[in-house]
Order: structure tokens, then C-alpha cells, then sequence
């Protein structure tokens, strides 16, 4: 297929004079055709060779993280040809002069041989590290984007979950990748896992046995890793991505309200040439930018944190940024939660960060089943929100980033600590007061900017935006002159749907259930300070107001 | 214990006049605070037995006089010159036993992998395994060791300054001592092979500059991609 | 709050919204604004004159042509940078010109074909219609006949009782899958493996890492060491055995610490020995505050006050650190009494059994 393009790029010119086909041409037409009657290819190209995706800079995100994904693949396996994946003890001899005569697992060896003795070694491992975690936060910001903007409503539910899962897919990627080279700092963080499982009740002591293969740290924990690094999680992301991919198509994509869009259509560029050529070339965009980040910052320099001991560790020991909420979260519980109930051990320091770690990421793996059922809205949605076009959830989602944002803060307490001159359990304490009362400010302080913002684009849809030009009146008085919006413009402002709450109201048994009650209550929570859309008769008893 | 703490061959006369300056600097910039005869006071602890490292690496490094009262002495740009720090170092040695500044030889071993690994062991769970810092409690915090002397180095850790631990002979041999700053020099000058070093935070660090820089960067670049040619 | 979409037949809302598409609760106004359609197109500059546009082409074109170059510079870069054994910065050398190379060649080909379809390919929007995602009715229609005639055909809900024992089956299959991870670990079990170090009478405590022994009189006050059993290196396992046996040692003034009833004898003359394994998740808790006496695990900001028998004082951890009995032997060197009283590091479910 790639031949195939490069060729026809090149034969074009000639097929504009109407010349016979030239050579070029002449095998393109028999490779398609060849193709063609094996596979009868052409089907696929008429159905997608036209879909149109709409622009939008935020459309762009999940790419960013598919692309991110590909350089990973890309330098992963040419990091394999050198890695070797064994915790065998063994005798540095190579070139790093710090850790000459150190012993070390084979592991930490070969990635320092990589590092060290390989020309681009060092760059790739770089590229790697980078990507990955590019990757994560890729993925972050292209979940906030369809949360923000409600693109995760019917009929898209599914692909949320979907794209969740890729989520928890890459941060299990990204944290079996960090622990491969067995220096000091991943092998630490295995040991917080360690503890970690261990604290769960009655399973937790031979989890971590079976995980191990014996006692920590053992000799099988890199093997066991890497086989979950290079193949089951990559073949999980990729089936994953593939049905995320499959997914878009079927439902095509969301496109912001504007002129002319409607639920009806998709109004953008078609996948040829417009789209392909801008995607293909973002992809080598994202290759680029990554590639320059690789030859010039360093990435997890394990030569200077040494290989895996039980007995040091470092100052500033944290884990990449995408487990750091999960670190922070063990940071943040107060002291002496643990109870012995006859005999057995509650390590509630332990369980309460996974519990609420976990219910934090099933609400966010549920939210569009929970939304569509206070909502009660069961119609396909096309036309993405904007932000403060739904107050309630724009707020839900400022709460929740809120929350995680003091999580992940709070990884790295000792940091802030140092570097604004603070005391550790000054940070620390501020940050637990932080994780309840950030969420509910933050709540309270979005929607009202929200309905603050719809308010503004009420009064410049009514009476346009203010000109900058001061005109004084007959009577002496100085007005600033406002110009009235377009209707292309208007038309963004004011295209959006009001919603009135669900009533509660007997069933066919003639009773109220609890249900009903409860949803009832969430709906008119949801939906309760709302900024109606400007109709026609507003807009033209305000023209004749001017 | 003194195998690295040996005194000079200075004349006892020479070593007579420093003493006797050391006294009056002392109680002219000292005393207020540690006591005449540095017999200590509620402010400040005696500093008989303290040795020469003490006042070397306390003075020298501007750590006293202390500005303020704070969590610990920070470093600050040095009060007095090297004849003064000398002189104030010869008197507080002269008031009781205590290790004395170190030789040059002491200052550069050849074992950087033994340093390294001593480094880890003893200092990188304050210090950062990079020598970037790292905190402690109630406001306190261990100091990033680049572009601190040698010698000051080796004080620290026959002294243990404020809370920082002793590390004796016995616990960390001199050349013991020469290999862990070599190896922290080696780090210094060295430089990271990868690139910029973040200031060596590791995955905090990385973290926020993948953030800021490479999704920023990339956000610019989707919007220039998405927005109309003109 | 299962998230089952509102779908229950019978209540409240769905009575009062039974149509299979419901408008939800949103009010559809008769006088909302309509959409005033598609605004014209805005010509580019390099649709209007021509001039423009061969700009244009030169400038994509010159962008292919730095891709070019930075691929060649990548290769060149290969050979003129090669990393020397041990010199660090020709591995910085290699790293950063080899990447800019292949930054130039990738940022080359984005940034020229992106160029290309933003201002020379067709600039005009394109409208595709959607329609909804549920099949057409006849599809629909079709797609539950056919699994009534699969249905018929196999007879799966009327032969209940191999169907059933179908499920049965299945669902016992991944069982015996189940059982072959017991390998995954040796035979011990692990909780008699976690109560026990290599710590016993006698076994003198020695230094990390050379394993020298450690005299009581070496330890001076203020001073700090980080210690190994002296057996450490002849174990099998020395990694897993450091894993549980790194201890601690510090000497405090002995009129300074707290001393429990029945922990007289566990210090020397104010030496006094401590897992250095954190009761929390397992960090080494090594940053020792000569003055405050208090340790501060680096991981999770835990802190322990030695002169109280390192009882937590701040952060997460609940449990002291446990202390291992020590005193010295004939020869003045430390050894310790016997193994911990209590198994080290994090909590597990049959820790106290």
C-alpha cells in the first residue's frame, strides 16, 4: 500500500496532460487491481476514504497519545535487542566509571551497556521514557477534554470505557516499564508495592509471595514484568485502541455547535487527502517534538541512582507522575490507622487509600452511565457542550481534577517542602485539608464561573460586544458604542439545549420508590441553577431597544 | 581517629599568635552567643571539643555567626577571611580534643564505584542520590552538596554539623571518606550524559516538564494544525 | 446508581417518556435562534493569487528538503560522535546530535505535509450526514431472527439441562488454569519466612556494605551506622535476608531514652539497634537527625523519635520500629541478643498470629 502512494505521488503530473500512463502509472493500476481482486479492498475505501473529521485543536489530543503510543512501540523494540530481562547477579565491568566493580542484576547492567556502549542506546531509552510518559498524559488530557465537553454521552458510553481502560493500560505499562532496569529508585518503589499487597487482608501475605517469586525482592519480579511489559499489556493496548478506533468510526465524531453543524452531520475535512495528510504529518510531529526532548533532557538517570539494595534509598524517592496519585494518597492518611481484630492484622493505611483510589476511578470509569441516569437523557448527543454550557458537570469534573491534583501534589510533599522553604508536616497537613475542602471550592467556584461565562455570552448575544469606540450623546452623556455579532457568531453562543430536572412521579403501582426519589433529587441538583438560551424574541426586542 | 587530622609543622610560635587572635575574634564576634570561655549558653552549644573541622566548616562555609534564628544555619557568603577562619580554629582547637581540617589528601580518593556506593548507603537517603538535597523535618532540610569544597565536605562528615549525623573513622575510613567526595566531584563535573539534569529531582521533575513542555508544545502545534490558513 | 441508564420498565420517569428515544428532560423551545446555515467560504491567500501559492509549495518543499538533510546529519552524526569507553561526554555528544538529527528529519516531514494540507490541498468543508447508530428496523428485525433460528436450531434455552451444564463447565474450566500459579512461589510458606532474620544470638552486627564488624566503642555519640548481620554475604539469599535484617544503629546519651520494662538489656550503654525497614510499605527508614533524634522515612514522610523506642510520631505508619536486642561480645565487638521480638517492615493479615 505505502508503494502504492509514493508512486502515484510521483506519476500525478503525468496523468494531468492526458499523456498515455506512463510506467509509473501503469504499475500502480496493476497493483490495485491485483490487490483489488484478492481482497476487494476498494469497498473499504469508498466507506472510509471520505469520512470527514471535524477540526478542532482539542480533537487532536487522543492522537497525540496514539502517536506517543507508536514511538513507544517503535524504541521498545529496538531496547529489547539489548535488555536483558534477568536478575542474575553480576559484575559491572562496563564503562560507567561509578559503578565499576559494583555488583548488580543483569538487568541494570544491560541498560547501563545500552546507556553507555550503544550509539543511540541512550537516546532510545530516553525516547522511550519520554513517550511514555507523553503517553499518560496525553490520554489525561484527552479524557478531561471529553468529559468537559460531554462527549462521552450516547452514543459514545462505550468508547469511554474504553478509553478508561487504555488509561489504567498505559499507567500499568508505564509502571512495569519503570521497575525493568532494577536500580534503586524502581526497586524501592517494587518495595512500596510489596507493602502495599501485603496490607491487604487475608490474600495480601501470598500475593505478594506469588508476585515475588518467594521473598522480596527475589530473582523473578523483572522477568515476570517484562513479560507484562512486551507482551500481554502491549497486546491489551493495541486490542483496546483498536476497538477505541472502530468505536470512532462507527459513531463518527463529536464537532462543536457552529454554523451550519447540526446533530445531523459532521461538517470538517475528509480522511483523503485533507485529514490523512494533516494526521501523518502531526504523527511525525509528535515523533519530533519527543526526539528533541530525548537528545537534550535527561530521563531516569540510572547511573546515578545505582542498582537495587534493600538497604539505601534517595532523598526525593517518587514514582513517575501518573502513579503519583496513588503514592500521595499514602502520604495523606493520618497516623496509627491499623487495628488487630483476633489477631488478624487491618492495615487500614493501607486499605483506605486503595479504597477510595478505587472508587475515585470506578466513578470515573461509570460517569456517563451515572450522568445519563440522573439526566434521564436518552437521545444521541453530536454536538459536544461547551464547558460552561453545562454548569453541574463542569464542576463535578473541577472537583475531581481538584482531588487528584492534591493526590498528586502531595507525592511530592517533600519537594514542595524544600523547595518553598516549608515544614514537611506543615505541607503535609495542609494538603489533607486540601483533599476535602479542594473538591467542594473548587465545586462551588466553577459553577458559578460557569453561569458567570453564560451570563457574558447572553449579553453579547442580546446586545454584541463592546466596540471600543466612546460616542457622546446630544444630551453630553458618553456611551461605548456595542456592534451587534454576526449570526455566524451568535449562532456559538447561543446553540445550546436547556434542561428542565426530572420530576418525580409515580410509578404504575401508583408509588414513589426510592429510586425515583433519589434520582429525582440529583436531577434537580444537576440541573439547578441554569441560564436559558437567548430565543428570536430576545434578540429582536433588543434591536429594537438600540 | 586523627590518622587524617595530623597538625601542621608549624612552628609553635606561629601556632601561639593564631590562638591568641582566634581568642579575640572569638570574643569579639562569638562569645555572645557560645559564651566567653565557649562554654555554651541557652542559645548556643559549648564548643569545647568541637575541633578545628567544626569552626572550618561552620565559619567557612558563612553558617556562623548565624543571621537568625531558624530552623538550622543556612549557608551564606563567608564573614571572614581564611587567616580569620584559621585563627578562630587554632583557639577552639586549643580548648579541648576534636578532629582538626583535614589534609589534601584526604580530599580526592580513586575509588569513584566504593564512594559511590558508601554514598548511597550513608548520605543519598538525605542528600538525594545525585547530591541535590532533600528534606527533613520541622523545616529543616539536608543541603544539595554541589559546588561545596571538598574540605568542607569531609568536615560535615567528621563533625556532623546540626543534625546531620557523625560519620567517625571507624564508621567511614578517610579514604573512604576521599572516595565519596570524588565521587560527588565526578557527578558535579561530569554532567549528565543524557542532557539537561532537571536539577537531578528525578520523576517529579520529569513529570511537570512533561507537562508544561512537551504537551504544551504540542497543544501550541495542534492549535497552529487546526486553526484556518489565511 | 448501577449505572444501568434509568432503563427499568415501570417507573416514574419511563411512564411518563415511553417513546425508545426519548427528548430526556430538555426543553425545546418554539423560539429558539436556527441555524443560520453555512457561512460562505473564506478564500486563502494561496487560492487567490498564484503567487502565493508556489510560496507556498517552496517553502513545503524546503521542508522536505531539511528532512532530508537531518535524516543524512543522523547518519553522519553516527559516525562523527562515536562514544569513546568511558567518556561521558561523548555519549552526550552522540545522544543529543544523533537526536537532533532525527528530530530534524522527523519535524521535516510533520511540518512540510501538514503545511501542504493546510494551504495548497482543497480548503473547502465537507458535510457527510450521520444517521442514528442503531441499525435500520429491518436490520434490527433480522439480526434477532436470525438468533431465534440459531436458537431453534440448537435447541440452547429448550435443552436446559446441557445448557446448564455447559455454563457449569465453562465456568469450572479456568479453575484448574488457576491452580499452576502455586509454582509461581517455592513451597515455604511465607508467613513463617516473614517472622524470621538472620538476626540471632550472637551474630555480630556488622557494616553495610563490606560487612566489617562494628565495636562498641567505634560508635561515638552522634554517629549513625547502617548495619548487616555479619552472616549476611554466607546466606543464600542475601537480598531478601538485607530486605528484613538492615538494621540501624545510633548512640544517644543514655539518660535521653525511654527505656520500656523489659527492654533494660536491648541497648549498650546507650547504642541502640532499629529495623531500618518502615512499619508503613518496607522504605529503608535511614535520615537520622542526630539533634532531634528522630528518623524521617524518605518515601512517605513517616517519622520515628528514637528516644521514645522509635514510637510514630508523624505520617502514615502506626507500628514503632521494631528493636533488635544487642550487646557486646567478649571481644567488645556488638552482636546481637537474639532475633527481633516482632516480624519487620509492613504489616501483614497474619502478622500477630
Amino acid at each position: 500500500m505505502s508503494t502504492d502512494t509514493a508512486t502515484a505521488t510521483t506519476a500525478a503530473p503525468a496523468a494531468e496532460q492526458k499523456a498515455p500512463p506512463g510506467p509509473g502509472m501503469r504499475f500502480v493500476n496493476w497493483g490495485a487491481n491485483y490487490i483489488e481482486d484478492r481482497t476487494s479492498l476498494s469497498g473499504m475505501v469508498k466507506e472510509l476514504g471520505r469520512k470527514i473529521f471535524p477540526d478542532h485543536w482539542s480533537f487532536m489530543l487522543g492522537e497525540v497519545a496514539l502517536y506517543s503510543f507508536v514511538v513507544i512501540l517503535l524504541s521498545g523494540t529496538f531496547l529489547t535487542f539489548f535488555f536483558q530481562a534477568s536478575m542474575a547477579p553480576v559484575i559491572y565491568e562496563g564503562a560507567y566509571p561509578t559503578m565499576k566493580g559494583v555488583e548488580m542484576s543483569a538487568a541494570m547492567a544491560s541498560t547501563l551497556d545500552i546507556s553507555f556502549e550503544v550509539r543511540g542506546g541512550l537516546l532510545m531509552r530516553q525516547v522511550h521514557h519520554w513517550a511514555a510518559l507523553l503517553f499518560v498524559a496525553s490520554i489525561g488530557l484527552h479524557m478531561l477534554r471529553v468529559f468537559f465537553t460531554g462527549a462521552f454521552r450516547k452514543p459514545r458510553e462505550i468508547n469511554w470505557v474504553v478509553g478508561f481502560l487504555l488509561f489504567i493500560l498505559a499507567m500499568a505499562e508505564g509502571f512495569t516499564g519503570y521497575s525493568l532496569p532494577d536500580d534503586l529508585l524502581s526497586g524501592n518503589g517494587l518495595r512500596i508495592i510489596d507493602g502495599m499487597v501485603k496490607g491487604v487482608p487475608v490474600i495480601g501475605t501470598w500475593i505478594s509471595y506469588l508476585l515475588f517469586g518467594g521473598e522480596f525482592p527475589g530473582e523473578a519480579i523483572v522477568g515476570r514484568l517484562y513479560m507484562l511489559h512486551i507482551m500481554l499489556l502491549p497486546a491489551l493496548v493495541i486490542a483496546a485502541i483498536g476497538v477505541h478506533m472502530i468505536l470512532l468510526i462507527v459513531n463518527k465524531h463529536t464537532q462543536f455547535a457552529g454554523p451550519g453543524r447540526t446533530q445531523e452531520n459532521v461538517v470538517g475535512a475528509p480522511i483523503l487527502p485533507v485529514f490523512a495528510a494533516k494526521a501523518a504529518g502531526f504523527f511525525f510531529i509528535v515523533f519530533g517534538v519527543i526526539m528533541v526532548i530525548a537528545s537534550t533532557v535527561t530521563i531516569n538517570p540510572i547511573w546515578n541512582y545505582g542498582p537495587y539494595d534493600p538497604s539505601p534509598v534517595s532523598a526525593g524517592t517518587q514514582p513517575d507522575w501518573y502513579i503519583g496519585f496513588a503514592d500521595g494518597m499514602l502520604r495523606l492518611i493520618p497516623p496509627h490507622l491499623e487495628t488487630e481484630i483476633f489477631g488478624f492484622t487491618f492495615t487500614w493505611y493501607i486499605l483506605i487509600p486503595i479504597v477510595v483510589l478505587g472508587l475515585f476511578l470506578v466513578v470515573v470509569a461509570l460517569y456517563p452511565f451515572i450522568e445519563g441516569w440522573v439526566t434521564g437523557d436518552k437521545r444521541e448527543h453530536h454536538i459536544a457542550d461547551r464547558p460552561r454550557n453545562a454548569p453541574a458537570r463542569t464542576a463535578i469534573g473541577a472537583a475531581g481534577v481538584t482531588f487528584y491534583a492534591v493526590m498528586w501534589a502531595a507525592a511530592s510533599s517533600d519537594l514542595i517542602a524544600t523547595h518553598f522553604r516549608l515544614s514537611i508536616e506543615w505541607v503535609t497537613h495542609t494538603l489533607q485539608a486540601l483533599l476535602i475542602l479542594g473538591p467542594i471550592i473548587a465545586y462551588l467556584v466553577t459553577k458559578r464561573v460557569c453561569l458567570g461565562l453564560q451570563k457574558k455570552d447572553r449579553e453579547i448575544a442580546l446586545h454584541g460586544f463592546e466596540s471600543g469606540r466612546i460616542v457622546r450623546l446630544p444630551g453630553g452623556e458618553y456611551i461605548e458604542v456595542h456592534e451587534q455579532l454576526s449570526d455566524y457568531d451568535r449562532w456559538r453562543l447561543v446553540s445550546y439545549e436547556e434542561y428542565a430536572p426530572l420530576m418525580v412521579r409515580p410509578n404504575t403501582n401508583g408509588k414513589i420508590t426510592v429510586s425515583t426519589k433519589l434520582r429525582g433529587a440529583l436531577s434537580r441538583w444537576f440541573f439547578e441553577d441554569r441560564i436559558a438560551p437567548v430565543t428570536r424574541a430576545e434578540i429582536e426586542a433588543s434591536h429594537h431597544g438600540h | 581517629m586523627t590518622s587524617a587530622t595530623s597538625a601542621d609543622a608549624a612552628s609553635e610560635t606561629q601556632v601561639a599568635k593564631l590562638t591568641a587572635d582566634g581568642e579575640k575574634l572569638f570574643a569579639a564576634n562569638c562569645a555572645s552567643c557560645h559564651g566567653l570561655q565557649a562554654q555554651g549558653t541557652e542559645d548556643a552549644p559549648t564548643l569545647i571539643g568541637v575541633g578545628a573541622a567544626s569552626v572550618d566548616f561552620q565559619v567557612g562555609t558563612g553558617r556562623m555567626p548565624m543571621a537568625a534564628q531558624g530552623p538550622q544555619a543556612e549557608k551564606k557568603p563567608v564573614q571572614f577571611t581564611d587567616e580569620q577562619i584559621a585563627a578562630l580554629a587554632a583557639w577552639v582547637a586549643s580548648l579541648g580534643p576534636g578532629p582538626s581540617i583535614p589534609e589534601a589528601q584526604y580530599l580526592e580518593g580513586d575509588d569513584l564505584a566504593t564512594g559511590a556506593e558508601l554514598f548511597r548507603i550513608n548520605c543519598a537517603m538525605c542528600h538525594n542520590v545525585a547530591g541535590a538535597g532533600g528534606a527533613l523535618t520541622e523545616g529543616k532540610f539536608a543541603p544539595a552538596l554541589a559546588g561545596v569544597e571538598a574540605k568542607h565536605i569531609y568536615e560535615a562528615m567528621i563533625t556532623g554539623p546540626q543534625n546531620m549525623p557523625v560519620f567517625n573513622d571507624a564508621n567511614i575510613s578517610p579514604e573512604d571518606k576521599a572516595n565519596i567526595i570524588s565521587y560527588l566531584k565526578y557527578v558535579e563535573e561530569s554532567g549528565s550524559p543524557g542532557g539537561l539534569d532537571l536539577g537531578n529531582l528525578g520523576p517529579v521533575s520529569e513529570g511537570l516538564f512533561v507537562w508544561i513542555f512537551a504537551l504544551g508544545a504540542i497543544v501550541a502545534i495542534t492549535i497552529w494544525l487546526t486553526a484556518k490558513s489565511n | 446508581m448501577t449505572g444501568t441508564d434509568g432503563a427499568e420498565p415501570g417507573t416514574a420517569v419511563e411512564t411518563h417518556a415511553p417513546k425508545p428515544v426519548s427528548v430526556g428532560v430538555a426543553v425545546i423551545s418554539d423560539d429558539a435562534v436556527e441555524n443560520p446555515g453555512f457561512p460562505p467560504y473564506r478564500p486563502r491567500v494561496s487560492d487567490l493569487d498564484p503567487a502565493k501559492e508556489r510560496q507556498n509549495e517552496r517553502r513545503i518543499f524546503w521542508l522536505f528538503l531539511a528532512s532530508m538533510v537531518g535524516s543524512v546529519l543522523a547518519v553522519v552524526a553516527y559516525i562523527v560522535f562515536p562514544i569513546h569507553e568511558g567518556d561521558m561526554g561523548s555519549v552526550r555528544l552522540n545522544n543529543l546530535f544523533l537526536g537532533l538529527g532525527f528530530a530534524l528529519g522527523l519535524l521535516g516531514i510533520g511540518f512540510g505535509a501538514v503545511h501542504w494540507a493546510k494551504s495548497l490541498m482543497h480548503g473547502h468543508e465537507e458535510v457527510e450526514q450521520r444517521h442514528l447508530t442503531r441499525g435500520k428496523p429491518e436490520t434490527v428485525a433480522r439480526a434477532g431472527e436470525i438468533f431465534t433460528i440459531a436458537n431453534e436450531e440448537s435447541g440452547f434455552t429448550r435443552r436446559k439441562l446441557i445448557r446448564n451444564s455447559l455454563i457449569g463447565a465453562l465456568a469450572l474450566a479456568p479453575l484448574s488454569a488457576l491452580v499452576i500459579f502455586r509454582d509461581f512461589a517455592p513451597a515455604d510458606n511465607p508467613v513463617t519466612l516473614l517472622k524470621h532474620t538472620l538476626w540471632e544470638e550472637g551474630v555480630r552486627l556488622a557494616r553495610d556494605p563490606s560487612g566489617a564488624p562494628i565495636k562498641a566503642s567505634d560508635v561515638t555519640l552522634g554517629s549513625v551506622f547502617h548495619v548487616i548481620p555479619e552472616n549476611l554475604h554466607e546466606s543464600s539469599h542475601p537480598l531478601e535476608e538485607k530486605a528484613k535484617a538492615a538494621v540501624l544503629l545510633m548512640r544517644l546519651l543514655p539518660e535521653d531514652l525511654n527505656v520500656s520494662e523489659g527492654r533494660e538489656d536491648w541497648n549498650f550503654r546507650g547504642i541502640v539497634a532499629y529495623s531500618k525497614i518502615c512499619t508503613h510499605v518496607g522504605c529503608p527508614v535511614a535520615l537520622y537527625e542526630q539533634q532531634t533524634h528522630h528518623l524521617l522515612c524518605p518515601c512517605h514522610q513517616s517519622q520515628f523519635d528514637i528516644t521514645r523506642e522509635a514510637a510514630v510520631i508523624f505520617g502514615p505508619a502506626k507500628r514503632p520500629l521494631p528493636q533488635l536486642p544487642i550487646t557486646v561480645d567478649e571481644e567488645g565487638y556488638l552482636v546481637a541478643r537474639s532475633d527481633f521480638h516482632e516480624p519487620v517492615g509492613p504489616s501483614f493479615w497474619e502478622r500477630s498470629l
